[in-house]
């Protein structure tokens, strides 16, 4: 940017870079996020199992996005560290996604219209609630725009199209089998109009935020449970309760071996215990 | 500050990449929020809350941690109380001795420590990671330790690679050692560690372990004043933890309530209990 021979118009700057950060989103594959009864469940063709397109940011908050892989990580990264800082400085109840939404939006802003280059990147962050009118999700794109949506959000290539079929055939309340059937099915149809593509439990990365347990609500579902769930025939229509039994991260939800009910997985003690007024080590944390 | 262009906008250390620690990043962005980084008044020790005694001792199948619940100020109980056992994340616990208000801070900070690096790399601390850790807060607490608000962790975890409980325990200076099969610290631990030595034996089972604990803290809390032996008057109970493959779990009351009322009778016309 040092020399300029020409005179550019501000107009003409931007769309220029707005055009340059939707060819290189456009060129990703889809990722759909959509409520169901108990929660935001998150949906992206991705056959990485390392190089997560979904993540969790916070109790209650996670992280979707498309486009440009470093980019993106760096924006969790933030907003991971956006969010324990304020967890830890204030309480946990303190973090949402409104506020993590505003910084990202800043963000996204200020390196839109001041940097060389735009990300390429566009995010969804999504908070549930304790109900399903209470639950929060806001679509951020590259050009620092937000927009607070309702019920479902697809983003990507494809993400037009899908969002198209999604206002017909997404309904609130819908089970959580239900709904991963109809955003993988939305994935898999052909932007160009050609033949659909079946969609696998191994090329799919899928995520929830249950609203139904305490704490740390994202989990990542996989394995036999996620094709029980994508199978209409199989009678499992939603994510277990317990986590499972198989020792090590407890982020993933197999429905391979369940685990004994009585362990508590949660950092810190969920609810004073004893009679009369105690401290704890938290005070008012989770719910 | 002037509201520039920039106002609002995440600060550069949020996008800096490479650490994946909270205390670093916060030691980068927000010094003032560590406790190792807050300027001392100059002068002389001066007096603040205490905790006592924690003790800890594996079993077959993991490890577990007691600790009883008086924080003491000189003469005076602070909090007859007060927890000092807590999960560090879903695999460990730490017990605290020394001065509560900074120890209980420095868990606190533990805590989002280990789950900040779960969230960042996807991934969980190895055990002697977690250990680790916590030596290099306890070191970089060194300079309040020297004006007498020092903090002494014992550390307990199941190790996912090797299947069996493990302990660390911490000097002021940050050193980390890894104590076989028991260890106690805090006022009482004395007491504590002379009662688990006579009781724990190779391949105890969990409630065996537990009720060793409980017989360890009531002997550390005949002897030592600010250690508090469980009240059941009001229905205070050492705060057990139970870290095993299943991950951490915290006893509840009415299983403690048993454990004590049975160590009890169990020294009725024999206050020297088990053995």
């Amino acid at each position: 940017m040092t020399s300029m021979p020409f005179y550019v118009s501000p107009e003409q700057l931007m769309k220029d870079r707005a055009d340059y950060a939707r060819k290189g989103i456009a060129r990703g594959r889809s990722v759909v996020v959509l409520g169901y009864d108990r929660g935001i469940a998150f949906v992206a063709e991705n056959p990485s199992r390392a190089l997560h397109k979904v993540s969790e940011i916070y109790d209650r908050i996670a992280f979707a996005a498309v486009g440009k892989y470093n980019e993106f990580e760096n924006l969790r990264v933030a907003g991971v560290r956006y969010a324990d800082l304020r967890g830890y400085s204030y309480d946990r109840i303190d973090v949402t996604a409104r506020g993590l939404a505003n910084a990202y939006a800043q963000t996204l802003g200020t390196v839109f219209t001041q940097e060389s280059k735009p990300y390429e990147v566009e995010i969804v962050v999504a908070e549930v609630g304790d109900s399903s009118d209470s639950d929060q999700i806001y679509r951020l794109t590259y050009d620092g725009s937000v927009a607070d949506e309702h019920g479902f959000v697809a983003m990507g290539g494809a993400g037009e199209q899908i969002e198209t079929a999604l206002k017909q055939r997404w309904r609130p309340g819908m089970s959580l089998a239900d709904a991963l059937s109809l955003a993988v099915e939305l994935l898999g149809k052909d932007p160009a109009g050609g033949k659909d593509r079946s969609l696998g439990a191994a090329q799919l990365e899928v995520a929830v935020l249950d609203r139904e347990r305490p704490r740390r609500t994202f989990r990542r579902i996989g394995g036999s449970l996620l094709t029980a769930l994508l199978n209409s025939e199989d009678p499992t229509r939603d994510a277990p309760e317990v986590d499972d039994a198989t020792p090590g991260h407890h982020d993933i939800l197999t429905g391979e071996v369940p685990r004994d009910a009585t362990t508590n997985p949660q950092t810190q003690r969920d609810a004073p215990h004893g009679t009369g007024a105690e401290p704890g080590p938290a005070p008012g944390d989770g719910d | 500050m002037s509201l520039g262009p920039d106002a609002g906008r995440l600060p550069a250390a949020f996008l800096a990449a490479g650490s994946s620690s909270f205390t670093e990043f916060v030691g980068a962005h927000a010094p003032q929020l560590l406790p190792s980084r807050r300027p001392l008044p100059p002068g002389g020790a001066f007096e603040a809350p205490h905790g006592t005694t924690i003790a800890a001792l594996t079993f077959a199948g993991g490890v577990v941690m007691a600790g009883d619940r008086r924080a003491t100020l000189g003469n005076i109980i602070a909090n007859r109380d007060m927890e000092k056992v807590f999960a560090a994340d879903e695999y460990s616990a730490v017990g605290i001795a020394g001065t509560a208000g900074i120890a209980i801070e420095l868990v606190k900070l533990f805590q989002v420590e280990l789950e900040h690096y779960e969230k960042i790399e996807g991934t969980l601390l190895s055990l002697e990671g977690k250990a680790n850790r916590l030596a290099s807060m306890i070191r970089a607490n060194l300079g309040m330790a020297m004006q007498g608000l020092s903090v002494v962790p014992l550390f307990a975890g199941y190790d996912l690679d090797r299947s069996q409980g493990r302990i660390f325990s911490y000097d002021v200076t940050g050193g980390c050692y890894e104590e076989k099969d028991h260890h106690s610290v805090g006022s009482g631990s004395l007491f504590a560690r002379g009662a688990i030595r006579k009781l724990w034996r190779p391949g105890l089972s969990t409630d065996e372990g537990v009720s060793v604990a409980v017989e360890a803290l009531y002997d550390a809390a005949d002897d030592d004043s600010a250690t508090g032996g469980p009240d059941l008057g009001r229905g205070i109970w050492p705060t057990v933890a139970v870290v095993d493959q299943d991950g951490v779990r915290f006893l509840p009351d009415d299983v403690l309530q048993g454990v004590v009322e049975q160590v009890i009778a169990g020294r009725q016309g024999n206050p020297g209990g088990a053995r």
